[in-house]
């Protein structure tokens, strides 16, 4: 016997599913875009299969990756070491997967700390423009002047060699791009007819700042946020290939190749296979990158939106 | 017909615009009243001032403009010289706006519905859940078909007509004294924009609001304006009831510019015109800023620049023909 709908679920909660409903109905249509973009999806998997060997590589590593095994030492890749060993016999793959989070974490704490200090400068500039405007962009055009890499190598050997001090440098260097990302945008919506509107409306600066410049911001933030995420991780990777960032034994993978490259020709696995993680990584959240930036877009929103809700209904009917 | 209070006084207002190439002397001295319930308008050229004039009164002037002198009083109330703070609670609370293009005024991120619910939210307090049933509310009002699915909908998917409407609630939601109408029908096609035209005046009435309407349009004038203010490069040249103004026009410039409405009645192989061209008010001609192109030019209009004098009860002209007139009695 069917139980109705009405017996199983209270009547409030048949509410807040009615008033959800829109909200619900977005997302859902956010992830029919991204799901029909191929390349979106390819970049997607990539970027979450990189997540998870972050949070789990080193209880999946079948390997110890940092203590030593000189017996197995220039082992090239075979059943028993699919990537091969390196210089004090080491799996290679164990390595790389116990080092992912050390990428990762590099990634998300640049950008925790570069994006939202270049959104609030990029924005305060842009929205208040005179003075303010001129000091923060000067400033943002001094650290944009150097080269970014060249600029945290600086910061990184002023602080010391260590992954935590490399991280503070990439914040250091990223920031101003988002400045500039976020004060562009706010110079050209605050001369838009809907804040004037707005403001004959009798509304404030900062009520402008976050209702109708951050959100005209956000999907070129986010996608830029998705592009950088792959870039940080190179910069890091980079800072520690240069012996800025992760000190040995740290399987970080930029150290890794680093490590591996005097050993180019005898034993090539070391260096080509954490190259080609990287390279993996950031192509991913490059596509996936390009994916959101899709699905963000409104019109293309409407116009697929047609499709999804045809494909609904067809495949409704036919259950 | 009875005297009633003026809700708005523009007294001597002045504003220029600092600019690298000079000063622009935008408004010089413009003067008008509006009172509790009429609708106003004031007609001129393009860049005669009349959008000038509304952003000051909002104070709302872009930089590197400036209100120099003169006053604006809401009520009594000046609002030359509040802060910031101060004429952020009269905009949108006792002064609305309605701009000239909807589709650019409406945030495109947002849904109408909300947009429409703001004022609600920060001026008034009301909850959102409340603010967004109420902001339906007045969708409806203004005619807008089937609000409740058009307030979910984002300002791309509605027409220019009903973007209009939609402009037309948010500026009623806080039931504002006066309401400011910067040509809202010039991108609007003549169905649509006569709608429109009903609406507001409609809304008017319903809501006892004052009227400032802008426009260049004299046909529009007649329609909804109980009294016109007719600008010339930034000085109202003539002041009168709207019937004053199409009967009996006293100043040269008005007088060529009902002259020069296309009348389907009469044909003319050529339509008139004013000669010459609304002068550069980075230099603006001395004296009366009209008399190189006006007809009946004396001496004295370059020298002297003439100030309103009230030829009749309510109806008043700023041009020297009429101050001689009145020295000569």
């Amino acid at each position: 016997m069917r139980i109705p709908g009405s017996m199983l679920f209270s009547s409030r909660y048949r509410l807040r599913q009615k008033r959800l409903h829109p909200i619900t109905k977005e997302w859902g249509l956010t992830f029919y875009v991204l799901r029909h973009s191929m390349l979106a999806v390819v970049g997607g998997l990539i970027a979450l299969a990189f997540l998870l060997i972050a949070l789990f590589g080193s209880m999946l590593a079948p390997y110890d990756p940092i203590s030593a095994n000189i017996q197995d030492r220039f082992q090239p890749p075979s059943a028993s070491h699919p990537l091969g060993t390196d210089t004090m016999g080491r799996d290679v793959m164990s390595r790389m997967l116990a080092g992912a989070q050390h990428s990762i974490k590099a990634g998300l704490i640049v950008l925790a700390i570069a994006v939202p200090l270049g959104v609030l400068l990029g924005g305060i500039a842009g929205l208040f423009g005179g003075w303010i405007d001129e000091v923060i962009m000067r400033v943002t055009d001094m650290f944009l002047a150097f080269p970014s890499l060249v600029l945290a190598m600086a910061f990184s050997a002023a602080l010391g060699p260590s992954l935590f001090n490399a991280m503070i440098a990439l914040s250091v260097v990223w920031w101003p791009m988002y400045a500039r990302l976020v004060r562009g945008q706010a110079l050209a919506v605050r001369e838009t007819s809907y804040v004037e509107a707005a403001r004959s409306r009798g509304a404030s600066n900062w009520h402008i700042m976050f209702k109708h410049i951050l959100p005209n911001c956000l999907s070129p933030i986010l996608v830029t946020l998705t592009l950088d995420m792959g870039w940080v991780i190179t910069a890091a990777a980079s800072l520690s290939f240069l012996g800025f960032g992760a000190q040995p034994p740290i399987p970080e993978w930029g150290r890794m190749v680093s490590d591996g490259r005097i050993y180019m020709l005898r034993a090539w696995w070391m260096s080509v296979f954490p190259g080609l993680g990287i390279v993996l990584v950031v192509l991913g959240f490059n596509l996936l990158g390009d994916g959101i930036r899709d699905s963000l877009d409104p019109k293309l929103r409407r116009l697929t939106e047609v499709t999804w809700k045809r494909e609904k209904t067809s495949s409704s009917s036919t259950d | 017909m009875e005297a009633r209070e003026n809700l708005l006084v523009v007294d001597r207002l002045k504003t220029q615009f600092f600019t690298y190439g000079g000063v622009v002397e935008a408004l010089d001295e413009v003067s008008f009243e509006i009172e509790r319930g009429e609708i106003f308008g004031l007609v001129g050229e393009s860049g005669c001032g009349k959008s000038v004039t509304a952003t000051s009164i909002l104070g709302l002037v872009a930089k590197p403009g400036k209100i120099v002198s003169g006053r604006v009083l809401l009520d009594g109330e000046n609002l030359v010289g509040k802060s910031e703070q101060e004429m952020n609670r009269v905009r949108g609370s006792r002064i609305a706006m309605i701009f000239q293009d909807p589709t650019s005024s409406l945030n495109p991120l947002f849904r109408i519905g909300y947009q429409v619910a703001e004022p609600y939210i920060y001026h008034q307090r009301r909850a959102k859940r409340q603010a967004l049933k109420d902001a339906t509310g007045i969708l409806a009002k203004t005619g807008l078909p089937d609000a409740v699915e058009k307030s979910r909908n984002y300002p791309h998917e509605l027409s220019g007509g009903m973007r209009q409407r939609a402009m037309i609630a948010m500026s009623l939601t806080c039931e504002p004294d006066l309401l400011i109408a910067d040509e809202p029908t010039t991108n609007l096609d003549v169905t649509i924009g006569r709608q429109i035209l009903d609406l507001v005046k409609d809304l008017q009435r319903e809501f006892g609001a004052s009227v400032l309407w802008i426009t260049h349009d004299m046909a529009v004038v007649a329609q909804m304006c109980d009294r016109v203010g007719v600008m010339y490069a930034g000085t109202i040249v003539e002041k009168t009831d709207v019937r004053t103004l199409f009967r009996n026009a006293k100043h040269p410039y008005t007088e060529r510019l009902l002259r020069a409405i296309p009348s389907a009645v009469k044909s003319a192989d050529k339509l008139e015109e004013i000669p010459g061209s609304v002068p550069q008010l980075i230099h603006p001609p001395t004296g009366c800023r009209f008399h190189p192109r006006c007809d009946h030019v004396m001496e004295i209009c370059s020298r002297v620049k003439p100030l309103e004098q009230e030829v009749e009860p309510g109806h008043t002209v700023a041009c020297h023909l009429f101050g001689r007139e009145r020295e000569g009695t």
